[in-house]
């Protein structure tokens, strides 16, 4: 029987994790994501997990303790946040790369400097090519569900590859929603028993893990490597035709909102599009013909699949909430022009950078952009091809 | 060499032992081990730091070094607490 709450984000995930018991837990609290953890060693001292938590005195820690229990053979979680994932930096590439099923949750939340403890989605992008799976969630029913998921998805043998669940740091981790949790027999069962793939604890069976490999082989591996990410999309889509016959509720790479007889469109990724999908349907109920997609499966970047979805449009904005400083546009709005480009007729792309640092996604953000799409929709004009909204001149 | 569609998930090596195939001896380029055998009491601690698989050891006793894997780092001469003051293990200059 489902239970319908009224919880947190980093309360339905920390349920979540709870759910799935994983058999290690290596995690430093960060702001937003601390709640999360402090919830889940709750249920570790209160006994309802048997999860061996370690408490480490950094996040590199964390995430090397977790590699090291992955490669032993254990089910792994950890949850971090920005200067937190950063610091995870070099062990991100290490745990994609020994092909370690290890599940973290991460609380979008701003890079320093400035410091700034609230969200944008710089930390997550800034690790966006370590070889980590990514699955992004607009609420925290979705964060619930895809942490669920992303269990599956890292542990199936085609795959074997690190996931991080992203979703906005205080706008979802700490808003109370209202939430369908999974009964616990359900999840365990979903999940299944945990299956290693070269455990080190099988001490009959001695194994190497991150042997020193140099130019005659280093291309090979790599190459192999990047093989198994074109396994990823479609063990996704099984995982979520599965949970959709347990939780009913529906998932795929990326959602399409009133997109199919769409002529302009926006790209938007989390919370925001909660926000957007409002304002959608205000024009729609004008007679505007406008959609919406919002990717969920980030990494690897399912770049067909959209390209089919939005080359029809006429005009398309893509929206970012970090920038590539330095580059030319937004870490989404260069993924999403890439999926266009091959195609002869496309629409044009626009890009806007908004709610850095926790700065607040307006309704008249949203509109101000769809009557700028329906101007460049009817005249082809572009005033900008990228610019910050939502800032004081 | 084997190619991209060979490569073992993780490049995790499954076989145990592989590292005796790789003769680092050829590493060494001027200093040499030498074992001095009546200023050893059998510690075992060379064989327990080199890096490589030098120092044999047969039925708990220290055998002599095998130079096809010793790359002459001097770690055991280092460590080497020899009888009474006298190290067993000195390193010596090698002309190859
Ligand atoms: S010199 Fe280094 S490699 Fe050679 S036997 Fe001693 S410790 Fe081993
Ligand atoms: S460390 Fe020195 S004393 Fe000890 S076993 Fe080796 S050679 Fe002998």
């Amino acid at each position: 029987m489902t239970q319908i709450v009224a919880a947190t984000g980093n309360e339905a995930v920390a349920n979540a994790l709870r759910q799935v018991e994983p058999d290690v837990c290596a995690a430093y609290p960060i702001t937003p994501q601390t709640e999360l953890m402090q919830r889940f060693s709750s249920f570790v001292s209160d006994g309802k997990v048997k999860t061996e938590l370690i408490l480490v005195e950094s996040e590199h820690s964390a995430l090397s303790a977790c590699i090291g229990a992955a490669a032993a053979g254990g089910r792994v979680a950890t949850a971090t946040s920005s200067q937190g994932l950063a610091l995870m930096w070099e062990m991100l590439y290490i745990a994609s790369g020994f092909r370690l099923p290890i599940v973290m949750a991460v609380v979008n939340r701003a890079l320093s400097s400035p410091i700034n403890i609230h969200c944008d989605h710089s930390d997550a992008m800034g690790a966006r090519d370590s070889g980590w799976i990514q699955l992004w969630s607009e609420n925290a029913q979705e964060a619930y569900d895809n942490t669920i998921q992303a269990f599956r998805v890292a542990e199936h043998m085609d795959i074997r590859l690190p996931v991080m669940i992203c979703y906005d740091g205080f706008i979802i981790s700490h808003s109370i929603e209202r939430i369908e949790y999974l009964d616990d027999d359900v999840v365990k069962n979903f999940v299944g028993e945990y299956k290693p793939l070269y455990p080190l604890l099988d001490v009959d069976n001695p194994k190497s893990y991150g042997p020193l490999i140099l130019p005659d082989l280093y291309m090979e591996v790599r190459r192999a490597h990047a093989e198994v990410y074109k396994n990823v999309a479609k063990v996704v889509l099984e995982v979520a035709e599965e949970f959709k016959k347990t939780s009913g509720r529906s998932y795929g790479l990326f959602e399409s909102y009133r997109l199919d007889d769409a002529e302009i469109g926006i790209v938007i990724l989390n919370s925001a599009a909660g926000t957007t999908k409002d304002v959608i349907d205000e024009y729609r109920d004008k007679g505007v013909k406008i959609g919406l997609l919002k990717p969920r499966l980030f990494r690897p970047f399912p770049y067909e699949e959209i390209g089919k979805a939005l080359k029809h449009l006429k005009a398309v904005c893509v929206f970012d909430r970090a920038d590539a400083f330095g580059g030319s546009f937004g870490p989404l709005y260069l993924d999403i022009a890439t999926s266009l480009y091959h195609y002869r007729k496309k629409p044009v792309l626009i890009n806007k950078i908004y709610g850095l640092g926790g700065r607040d996604y307006m309704p008249e953000h949203a509109e101000a952009v769809i009557e700028e799409l329906i101007k460049i929709a009817k005249t082809g004009r572009v005033r900008s091809y990228k610019e910050y909204i939502g800032v004081r001149e | 060499m084997i190619g991209w569609k060979q490569i073992p998930p993780g490049m995790v090596i499954l076989e145990a032992g592989s590292a005796l195939k790789i003769k680092t001896g050829s590493w060494r380029a001027a200093y040499k081990p030498r074992w001095i055998e009546e200023n050893c009491i059998q510690c075992l601690l060379c064989w327990l730091y080199c890096p490589d698989n030098a120092v044999k050891v047969e039925d708990g006793k220290r055998q002599d070094f095998d130079y096809e894997y010793c790359k002459g780092c001097g770690l055991c001469a280092l460590e080497c607490p020899g009888k009474k003051g006298n190290k067993a293990i000195v390193m010596e200059e090698e002309v190859r």
